[in-house]
């Protein structure tokens, strides 16, 4: 909030001294405020909306069903959800009584999200690497293929994928859910290739005279100094495995294994007689979105700054 | 680093490579040189390569050839020719799922489109900060079954707010996502919810892009706001725009998060997009070949949208030059 005011006196400040004389001009920029102010609104109440239903009393609801407060504040809802409430506790509250594994699932997203995010940064990273700094015969044919992939819709691969893990016997394992995407996306290794070729060959030239070895350029010159993009790449594959939904539909149904978002929607279904249980699932998704807002607030800039990069170029 | 060790061996070697250069014929020397670094190319591709031709190259052959067969996942797969095509052709649940992804294509693309190219104009030209991009990014980040759950609440016929701002206005209440005219219009909104925020930023950065010359002359030359718009801003954009529009509306036809959380494709049908068509044919039916000639329709439809929307809009000319 603080950015957005201070920007806004600074931008009218500037404009007053430049512009004084018309006014006309004036009048449009407080109307261009005023949609960005709109816009921000739109953007965020759903957010505040998902906090406030969380912390109200399901019971409440109904009767404050148009109370910009919490109905009936009550921390149960989240008590409820990370099972910290017994089930007649529970159930008095407006929540089903069953258990759900919400630690479990946590757990889970956790493990496959990192595994996921580690393997594919560090392998598109290598791979990377000889398509941008090794020259080698048939190198950008095979670049070529790899990008062609990018434009096959998922579900056209998922149906074949799910019936190598079905035959391959990982259904319901965490293998099974982290194997199509541990190794590569062709994103990953476009978005580091653009990079890498734009990065200077003097060092790694001198590297080399020194008789460093490719293993040791890549790990102690080429590595270091992509930090950057490697720390975005990272963040954006965490994200969208965090996020993902199908794949784990699919594969990954059993409770062992289950993912947040999977869970989620299991939740959902899991409504007792009458009303669901609308501060509990508010409750869920709030923590199921936590580590998302965590990272955004921590690394915003870079996501915001990625975009660009990331989807035109 | 082999030829420069060789040659300092072997003076006459200069010679024979130059004269291997004219003809043509690679001799070992020049055969070494062309091998590059093959060799550890493939050590440090291995993973990738793995990774490549296990979970995309194969699956998306596979997935041709399980479109001519019947496979029910046990026992093997029939070769049955064409015969999934056509029966897909006079498939009535096909057609309607194909028109109820276009009728939500054109209301997603549409209003995502327009309100992001606003949004991007006022990031480019009023409000420049971070923090308010920041903002506007926050519901893509978060996943899409968190926001379809999050407007599942907030669109409840009878507690969610939204109702109650619409009765509370004297108006009837909606059935969002309970009743077939609205089901789609109202998936259709969650996602332009979703995405505009990340759309704008897409057209900023296309924006960011055009020269601020072109600009300072406009200004001279005495061009109102609306007609600097369309006279140079949209034409400059449009390489931009058009990119834009391939990679969300080939995004779009993909919905399938928003709607099996929400509605599961119904009431009746009226919600069921061509991939919860593909997915309910597979996981449901167990019609694996059924559902691999589906998803190699719509494989086809995506490649056409992104070849005509390149084509008729000249998506790698720019004005610029």
């Amino acid at each position: 909030m603080t950015t957005s005011t201070a920007s806004r006196q600074d931008a009218t400040s500037t404009r007053t001294v430049i512009n004084k004389p018309r006014k006309p001009f004036n009048w449009r920029r407080a109307g261009a405020w005023t949609l960005v102010v709109i816009a921000l609104i739109v953007t965020i109440s759903p957010f505040l909306w998902m906090l406030r239903t969380a912390l109200s009393s399901n019971h409440s609801l109904a009767a404050n069903a148009g109370n910009l407060l919490p109905a009936d504040f009550s921390w149960g809802a989240f008590k409820r959800v990370l099972g910290l409430q017994t089930p007649e506790e529970a159930i008095a509250e407006g929540g089903s009584g069953a258990a759900i594994n919400f630690w479990w699932y946590l757990r889970s997203s956790i493990i496959v999200s990192t595994v996921v995010t580690v393997g594919q940064v560090f392998f598109s990273s290598m791979a990377a690497y000889a398509f941008s700094r090794l020259r080698w015969p048939g190198r950008e044919k095979v670049f070529a293929l790899f990008l062609a992939t990018m434009m096959v819709p998922p579900i056209f691969t998922a149906l074949p994928n799910f019936l190598m893990i079905k035959n391959l016997g990982l259904l319901n394992t965490y293998a099974g859910i982290i194997l199509p995407f541990l190794f590569m996306t062709p994103f990953a290794i476009f978005f580091l290739r653009q990079f890498f070729l734009s990065m200077s060959r003097e060092v790694e030239e001198a590297a080399m005279l020194d008789g460093a070895s490719k293993f040791r350029i890549y790990f102690k010159i080429v590595l270091p100094n992509a930090a950057a993009p490697l720390a975005t790449l990272a963040l954006l594959t965490f994200i969208g495995t965090w996020n993902e939904y199908f794949w784990p539909l699919l594969v990954g149904q059993d409770e062992s294994v289950r993912v947040l978002t999977v869970g989620l929607g299991v939740f959902k279904s899991q409504s007792p007689q009458g009303a669901p249980d609308w501060s509990g699932l508010m409750a869920a998704t709030l923590i199921a979105a936590l580590p998302v807002l965590l990272l955004f607030i921590a690394f915003g800039k870079k996501v915001v700054n990625s975009i660009g990069f990331s989807g035109i170029k | 680093m082999t030829t420069l060790t060789k040659q300092q061996r072997d003076p006459a070697g200069r010679a024979t490579r130059s004269r291997a250069g004219k003809t043509g014929s690679g001799g070992r020397k020049s055969i070494t040189h062309r091998m590059g670094d093959l060799k550890i190319a493939m050590v440090f591709i291995f993973p990738a390569m793995l990774g490549f031709v296990f979970f995309f190259l194969i699956p998306t052959i596979r997935g041709v050839y399980l479109s001519f067969t019947e496979y029910s996942i046990l026992g093997d797969p029939t070769w049955i020719g064409l015969k999934n095509y056509t029966t897909i052709f006079s498939d009535e649940l096909f057609w309607n799922a194909m028109a109820v992804t276009v009728q939500y294509v054109g209301l997603n693309i549409g209003f995502q489109t327009v309100i992001a190219l606003g949004l991007a104009l006022l990031m480019h030209r009023v409000a420049k900060s971070t923090f308010i991009r920041g903002a506007l990014l926050l519901p893509f980040l978060v996943a899409n079954v968190i926001v379809a759950l999050l407007w599942f609440w907030m669109l409840d016929y009878q507690l969610g707010i939204v109702n109650e701002v619409i009765s509370w206005l004297g108006l009837p209440r909606i059935a969002f996502f309970g009743s077939e005219q609205w089901a789609i219009p109202t998936i259709a909104f969650v996602n332009v919810w979703r995405h505009m925020g990340y759309t704008a930023l897409l057209i900023f950065a296309g924006l960011q892009s055009i020269p601020s010359h072109v600009y300072e002359v406009a200004s001279l030359d005495g061009a109102s706001p609306t007609r600097t718009f369309w006279s140079i801003t949209m034409p400059l954009l449009r390489p931009v725009m058009v990119l834009v529009l391939v990679v969300t509306v080939i995004g779009s036809f993909q919905v399938f998060d928003t709607v099996a959380v929400t509605t599961g494709g119904g009431p009746i049908n009226a919600s069921r997009v061509i991939q919860m068509y593909i997915y309910q044919k597979a996981f449901t039916e167990s019609d694996f070949g059924y559902a691999s000639a589906l998803s190699v329709i719509l494989f086809v439809i995506l490649a056409l949208v992104a070849f005509v929307q390149m084509k008729f809009l000249k998506g790698n000319e720019s004005d610029l030059d």
